[in-house]
């Protein structure tokens, strides 16, 4: 075991431990922005608004993540002219961009499903209260659905941000260079391959666990109404 | 509907390796999965402790780095370790065994939450009716808890598979002529990555599709036995 790889490599890995929780960041924000609508539109009664948005999340769920980044990074080549003639190219040929654009799409579709669970399991009473209060469309939405459906849907969505957290190792098969990235280019020059292999491991482990923890945080104080024994500290 | 230039059979071939795979896996990881469980709800402290680390440290490390770990790192460990005790060996992995083994591992841990589960959800009635007729631990096990226990787990067990077959993507990255792999291949050469890469999504989609119904159709059966109201 050659530890004097481990401890040289180390300000570089923290160096991809920091572009891994950049690109899950900003993946889990605009893929939460883009599944609430979605997850809307999902529970709708018109089947038009309802099957593309189920197609969507088919499509995203039933294939592997690394066919998406691929088919974005590379596949995006094959339409280059009309990509350029939109100006869009430029964002394209990024992998920074396409490696974002992937997660953000898997999680949304993975996450619009985990919410239309939420929203599905709100109890009618509550809607038929806040009916009779004179709430309806958005604003019922807004107020009641929405935040009753997030609280049903955390834990699980909990897994799905630490399944992203994990999935955005992915991203380092096309050039960029977070915790996996780095662990590999290491490995290959220098052929110290379980030692930095093993150390990725314990960073993932360590971040993993690290957003259980917040998670968790929040769901104490989201959910502290349904557990009065232990109260939110 | 989509010119494949004559790579169309290079995709099959990849997919039937990527079912190859999956499949094996899976057994790999229904083994482990009912072994852990039992650890689990073995009661003996060192048992359960194992199956614990076991479980939390797999689900939170990404697969690739664990295909890589064991593809690359499993041997040079070992000539490292041999070469301690004197001994210069070349060892190399094969990536299918590599691949399969690496990915029945994974599962192996969520399979056996799904296991722990099922075998919890059996009535406690059952196992008492057992043990008044005089079986022992091991034939209720056999007999009673093992059968029952499955039309719990099959829909746990359904999603573990959805997620593994996707999996299997990941061992393209040690050049296994898979799916992905082939698909990958097929875009170099015809210079067509998105109709490629689309058609491969398409073949895993057409997968997903077909373990759902036989999901449907293992859940009826192994609840053929219950009566509904």
């Amino acid at each position: 075991m050659d530890t004097e790889i481990i401890i040289e490599s180390l300000p570089r890995l923290l160096d991809g431990a920091l572009i891994t929780m950049e690109i899950t960041a900003i993946s889990v924000v605009l893929g939460f922005i883009l599944a609430i609508p979605l997850s809307v539109l999902r529970v709708s009664k018109n089947p038009f608004i309802r099957w593309p948005v189920y197609a969507f999340n088919f499509y995203f769920r039933g294939t592997p993540l690394l066919v998406q980044i691929f088919l974005i990074y590379y596949g995006s080549g094959q339409f280059q002219e009309f990509l350029s003639d939109w100006g869009l190219w430029r964002f394209f040929r990024e992998a920074w961009f396409c490696a974002i654009l992937s997660l953000t799409l898997n999680t949304a579709a993975y996450s619009c499903e985990i919410f239309r669970g939420g929203i599905e399991g709100v109890s009618f009473g509550e809607v038929e209260a806040a009916r009779a209060c004179g709430m309806s469309g958005s604003l019922l939405y807004r107020r009641i659905i929405l935040p009753a459906a997030l609280r049903i849907a955390w834990p699980a969505y909990t897994n799905e941000v630490v399944f992203l957290l994990q999935s955005s190792s992915l991203v380092s098969v096309i050039t960029l260079m977070d915790i996996t990235g780095v662990a590999r280019v290491i490995a290959a020059r220098s052929f110290a391959f379980y030692e930095l292999f093993i150390t990725a491991a314990i960073i993932y482990l360590v971040l993993v666990y690290g957003v259980l923890f917040v998670f968790k945080r929040v769901e104490n104080k989201i959910l502290c109404h349904l557990n009065p024994g232990a109260a939110s500290s | 509907m989509f010119d494949l230039q004559g790579y169309g059979h290079l995709l099959l071939d990849g997919a039937k390796l990527t079912l190859a795979v999956g499949v094996g896996a899976m057994v790999i990881a229904i083994l482990i999965g009912l072994g852990a469980s039992l650890c689990k709800l073995s009661g003996i402290a060192v048992l359960t402790g194992a199956a614990g680390v076991y479980t939390t440290v797999i689900r939170g490390i990404p697969e690739l780095v664990l295909i890589l770990l064991v593809y690359y790192g499993a041997p040079t460990l070992i000539q490292d370790v041999l070469k301690l005790m004197g001994m210069e060996v070349y060892v190399a992995v094969n990536p299918f065994i590599a691949g399969t083994l690496t990915i029945g591992f994974i599962y192996g841990a969520f399979a056996t939450e799904v296991f722990r589960g099922a075998f919890l959800s059996v009535p406690k009635g059952q196992i008492e009716a057992a043990r008044a007729y005089g079986m022992g631990g091991v034939l209720t096990f056999r007999r009673v808890i093992l059968p029952q226990m499955w039309r719990f787990a099959i829909p746990g067990l359904g999603n573990v598979w959805m997620v593994l077959i996707k999996a299997t993507a990941l061992i393209s990255v040690i050049q296994l002529p898979e799916l992905m792999r082939n698909a990958d291949i097929a875009a170099r050469s015809t210079r067509k990555p998105f109709t490629c890469y689309f058609v491969a999504s398409l073949i895993y989609l057409s997968i997903t599709v077909l373990s759902l119904g036989f999901q449907q159709w293992a859940e009826k059966r192994a609840a053929r036995g219950v009566r509904r109201a």
